[in-house]
């Protein structure tokens, strides 16, 4: 094998590897989403400001008593838990009992808890850009591998590996709790037949502050398990929600095992395209795999909506 | 319970928004009986179904089961209370295998405790579900969902077991399998109120029953009067 050629393996591989550890951080962000459309049938447009308030506590808590990033998880998950669900069951859920003319108003009204979070951010922490700035921010992690005779240098991001690790272990128990506890088939029977769940005696209004809740602290993880690598502001929340949103539809809508792979793909198609094609239209890469999705493919990459 | 009646419908007038199909019901389940519901498409017996499970709530009138209120409790609630609802279109989980459908079917308290027998008795009165445990329940046939719906429905251990049009779609055959289970379900001890188009069967194994038209109660005695009645003759059983 020529260097060149090695070269060019180790770009690829490298640059799959990138993708592939940023697609577990999406998926993360993808699966919360997910749930909330299955269970509520909304599009959550305030998804990625509840990542920035996730990011903002991970900050508060690193700058206030140095708590790391890693160890703020066990706040964040029931502090996003607990916001998510005061959301559903204050102000979503007394929206959608309104009979109103705009059907969709709920989803309207994440918009404007999204703005609300994002200008109160702006408030409390001013538009400034904040970091965190942990001791392994741009630690690596070294593999040399002999492909051919010839040396291929690959290296990781050690909070990206960390990261990509725990949102493995978060979409594993995620899928655990769904499928092997009673609240986990709660949630998947309101999802299904919300009628026929209340007959079986299941408060479908509490699944919906459950489910919210959930939804926002798995967004709320990403944004823990992102801060160490990302600077934050109070906008930062939108783009995310792009994303969210892109990751929802390439897994079919509510279906939280495409979420994963749409996570994934999202993850890997901006890797790739902004070393190939070109870096200034990462966020572009999104939304081109998402066009041809909904055109080829309008039910998703796995076609079958459900929790 | 001082009228002895298990369960007591009052007066109810019950609408789908400005539109009224039920106009002043009323009708009564004594304890260890089957009473059956009969009426043409559309004459409400679903609604009356689906106000007694407290899915609908009446703008008049009264649901007592045992003593107690219905028609002032959620949904949810109604189940603890000792009644199972086995809905029109049976209405299983389609995304979860048969065994989660009847898990589900056994979520009050009560019913956790006694999950394993419970699982098991429903595996014996229709051991095909034991062999399709582990399908998902939206891509069984018509008959094996409807024996699903009504296992779900008995994992709570109902003292009142409704049935929504459990023969609704099924081959004569399975229909037959269908009325028996009922029979059997009954022989042990659960009070049935049954919802049926398949008037003639539903005649013969009812104590008393119902008939609906248009919303209102035109009709009532036991099975045997009911099915000589003239008038049941010529409308339900085309004779
Ligand atoms: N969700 C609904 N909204 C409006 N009207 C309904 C609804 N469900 C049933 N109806 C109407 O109420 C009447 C009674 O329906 P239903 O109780 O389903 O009758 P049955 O079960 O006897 O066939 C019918 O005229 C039907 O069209
Ligand atoms: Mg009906």
């Amino acid at each position: 094998m020529t260097p060149q050629l090695a070269g060019q393996i180790e770009l690829f591989v490298q640059v799959v590897i990138a993708g592939l550890l940023l697609g577990g951080l999406y998926s993360l962000i993808g699966l919360g989403m997910s749930l909330i459309m299955g269970v509520m049938r909304i599009i959550n447009l305030a998804h990625g400001e509840l990542m920035m308030v996730a990011m903002y506590i991970t900050f508060l808590l690193f700058s206030l008593i140095h708590m790391d990033p890693y160890l703020s998880l066990f706040v964040v998950l029931p502090a996003l838990f607990l916001i998510g669900a005061a959301l559903q069951k204050y102000l979503i859920t007394p929206v959608m009992d309104v009979e109103s003319v705009l059907p969709q108003n709920q989803v309207l009204l994440t918009v404007g808890i999204g703005m609300v979070l994002s200008n109160l951010a702006q408030m409390v922490f001013s538009a400034d850009y904040k970091s965190v700035p942990v001791s392994y921010a741009s630690k690596t992690i070294y593999w040399d591998v002999n492909v051919g005779g010839q040396t291929i240098s690959l290296s990781f991001n050690f909070p990206f590996l960390v990261a990509f690790g725990i949102a493995i272990a978060l979409g594993a128990a995620l899928f655990l709790f769904l499928g092997k506890t009673d609240i986990g088939r709660m949630i998947r029977a309101t999802a299904q037949d919300k009628r026929a769940a209340a007959i079986m005696g299941i408060n479908t209004k509490r699944i919906t502050y459950i489910t919210f809740g959930l939804g926002a602290a798995l967004v709320g993880a990403a944004g823990t398990l992102l801060a160490p690598v990302y600077y934050l502001y109070p906008a930062i929340g939108g783009p995310f929600t792009s994303k969210a949103f892109i990751i929802t539809v390439l897994g079919g809508m509510g279906n939280i095992a495409g979420a994963v792979l749409g996570g994934v793909v999202l993850g890997l198609g901006e890797s790739l395209g902004s070393v190939y094609i070109s870096l200034g239209y990462k966020d572009a890469f999104g939304f081109i795999i998402f066009v041809l999705v909904l055109i080829f493919l309008p039910k998703g990459l796995l076609g079958k909506s459900s929790v | 319970m001082s009228s002895g009646n298990m369960l007591e419908v009052k007066s109810l007038d019950v609408f789908y928004g400005d539109v009224q199909v039920l106009w002043d019901v009323n009708f009564e389940v004594k304890q260890g009986e089957v009473v059956a519901l009969i009426g043409a498409n559309g004459s409400g017996k679903s609604t009356t179904l689906a106000t007694i499970s407290s899915l609908l709530t009446p703008k008049r009138g009264s649901v007592t089961f045992e003593g107690q209120p219905l028609h002032t409790r959620a949904a949810h609630e109604i189940i603890s209370l000792g009644i199972a609802h086995v809905p029109e279109a049976r209405r299983l989980f389609p995304d979860m295998t048969v065994e989660e459908n009847l898990l589900l079917g056994a979520l009050t308290p009560e019913a956790k405790k006694t999950r394993p027998e419970m699982l098991e008795k429903v595996y014996t009165l229709f051991p095909r579900m034991r062999e399709r445990a582990k399908q998902l329940a939206g891509t069984m046939s018509g008959g094996e969902q409807q024996m699903a719906a009504i296992g779900r429905g008995l994992m709570s251990k109902p003292r009142l077991l409704m049935l929504d049009e459990p023969s609704l779609g099924l081959s004569p055959l399975l229909v037959g399998d269908i009325f028996r289970v009922v029979e059997e379900v009954h022989k042990q001890g659960v009070t049935v109120l049954l919802v049926e188009q398949n008037v003639f069967k539903t005649l013969t194994i009812a104590d008393r029953a119902y008939v609906l038209e248009n919303g209102q109660i035109v009709h009532s005695g036991t099975g045997k009067d009911l099915l000589n009645d003239e008038h049941v003759k010529k409308a339900y059983l085309g004779l």
